[in-house]
């Protein structure tokens, strides 16, 4: 069955730009799905069909058969609540502690009153120190976010998503940021908590090599529409030339690391 | 050295043309306004200058008298009294409108709309003129000045807080919008700790500011030592006149002194 599902999606920007121009997939529950494509390819836009931060001009996205594209209001906060997302720019509150920050995860569970005085129940603060601990920072909870490097900040970041037990986590560039070591012990990270909880995820990227290192499918991207569909040893040299509609640069192109 | 599309010497580029004739337009518009009020105003800085022994006789009858110093404690604590009254409830009624009407955390574009309307009501008419209107509706004393105030705080506050809402990082917002949370906890969390610091900025100033402005609208009959300083200014009472302006003096410097160092010690 199909865990999400994309159908015939189509985003038409008010600025009239066509960032989706009709794409149709289906993501098996569990599957670790890396989209690759230029800048301006739509790999972003995409992948905000998925909780609705873009709302798609046509077609629908649903996840575990719920049609996120069409809910509103709580029914839409529910579906994000399961949805874990990751940013390039971390997108933490940075006066904030790292503790307040991964627990901010946890309000789409919670009564408003709760979130508001940020009254959380003991076990979810207990959960936000799990979170912690499971990327590898748990001495760091009481730290002012940016007081922490770029690589524990996506680890936050990733603790934030994974505060809220999603069965769906997208992550949009989130390496995009780093340097080449950090990116893959985070990508490490992001792989390995997927596979323990057999989250569902998404991932851009723009690198052909972390691509192939971390993805089960790699999906590509051009122009709004999805050219390649396949497992990374499909995705040779030539696969990705032609999704990048030009030679590969191993300057831009690879991380390394 | 490479013969780059530079300036050749000796021919500098010029602005263009437009441009220049635009500055030039804007400075002669600029300078027939001074002239025409200059006129109306009948402002003549020579009749300031013939003016000036008389102001130094009255100057000298202003001489404060000391003995009249207790009278002034109580209408002085009221009039802090009423600045402070007034900028605790304008903030606290500041505080949701100013979320209402930044365009990024507003809930909906009517509520945006109507919260912005009424802050711009509020903010054309100023403090005197809040003070006049009210003390004939709340009889004379401090609490039409309050309330006088309290208008004004939340014209004020809610124009600089929502300014600063609109600047802050949009991550923050977009991350917790994504989870699921709810408007409310959003703007605590990912809103709150971004501006808090400017806003308690913002408040001590509006705190100055109404300091300040209790005094004057104390003229009007909304209380404190305005209130008083006009009651003997109709008595020709120079001498208390002297003492309270004195006293105004120094507490307005005073307070404004706590506020600045307060502030730099924010950011």
């Amino acid at each position: 069955m199909a865990h999400i599902r994309f159908n015939d999606v189509e985003v038409v920007y008010r600025t009239g730009l066509k960032a989706l121009k009709g794409v149709t997939l289906e993501i098996p529950r569990g599957q670790f799905v890396v989209v690759v494509g230029l800048s301006g390819a739509g790999k972003s836009t995409l992948i905000r069909t998925v909780n609705s931060l873009v709302v798609p001009t046509k077609g629908s996205v649903t996840v575990n058969d719920v049609n996120v594209t069409a809910s509103r209001g709580g029914a839409l906060r529910r579906a994000r609540s399961d949805i874990g997302m990751i940013f390039q720019t971390f997108n933490l509150v940075k006066r904030s502690s790292v503790l307040r920050n991964v627990l901010a995860g946890r309000l789409g569970d919670l009564p408003a009153w709760r979130g508001v005085l940020g009254a959380f129940p003991r076990e979810d603060v207990a959960y936000a120190h799990d979170c912690l601990a499971r990327v590898g920072i748990p001495e760091k909870a009481f730290v002012r976010a940016d007081a922490l490097s770029g690589g524990q900040q996506q680890r936050v970041g990733i603790a934030r998503a994974l505060a809220q037990k999603p069965s769906v986590m997208l992550a949009d560039e989130p390496v995009a940021s780093l340097d080449p070591p950090t990116s893959h012990a985070v990508m490490s990270d992001l792989k390995r908590i997927a596979r323990e909880d057999g989250i569902t995820t998404i991932v851009n990227l723009h690198f052909i090599d972390m691509a192939r290192d971390y993805a089960d499918r790699i999906i590509g991207m051009r122009d709004g529409l999805v050219v390649f569909d396949g497992t990374p040893e499909e995705s040779t040299d030539a696969v990705f030339e032609e999704i990048y509609g030009r030679p590969i640069d191993k300057e831009k192109d690879i991380r390394g690391g | 050295m490479a013969a780059d599309a530079g300036p050749v010497p000796g021919t500098l580029p010029r602005p263009p043309l437009a441009g220049r004739l635009r500055s030039l337009l804007t400075f002669a518009i600029a300078a027939a306004i001074v002239v025409i009020a200059y006129r109306q105003t009948n402002f003549n800085i020579a009749s300031l200058f013939e003016g000036t022994s008389d102001f130094f006789k009255f100057l000298g009858r202003l001489a404060p008298d000391w003995s009249y110093l207790p009278s002034v404690w109580k209408p002085l604590i009221e009039t802090l009294q009423i600045a402070y009254v007034g900028t605790f409830f304008g903030t606290l009624i500041a505080m949701p409108l100013i979320f209402l009407s930044s365009r990024n955390t507003a809930n909906d574009p009517i509520s945006m709309w109507i919260a912005r309307t009424l802050l711009t009501v509020l903010r054309s008419i100023p403090d005197l003129l809040w003070a006049a209107l009210l003390v004939p509706i709340l009889v004379v004393g401090p609490l039409p000045g309050a309330v006088a105030l309290t208008m004004f705080t939340i014209g004020v506050l809610a124009k600089l807080g929502s300014e600063t809402v609109e600047a802050i990082d949009p991550g923050p917002l977009e991350a917790l919008r994504a989870s699921g949370a709810g408007k409310v906890a959003t703007i605590v969390f990912a809103v709150v700790p971004q501006v808090a610091a400017t806003m308690i900025s913002y408040i001590l100033y509006s705190f100055e500011i109404n300091v300040r402005a209790s005094v004057i609208i104390g003229l009007v009959g909304a209380g404190g030592i305005g209130f008083l300083l006009q009651v003997r200014l109709n008595f020709f009472d120079y001498t208390a006149v002297g003492l309270i302006i004195v006293v105004i003096f120094a507490v307005v410097l005073v307070i404004d002194g706590i506020s600045v160092w307060a502030r730099s010690k924010l950011i």
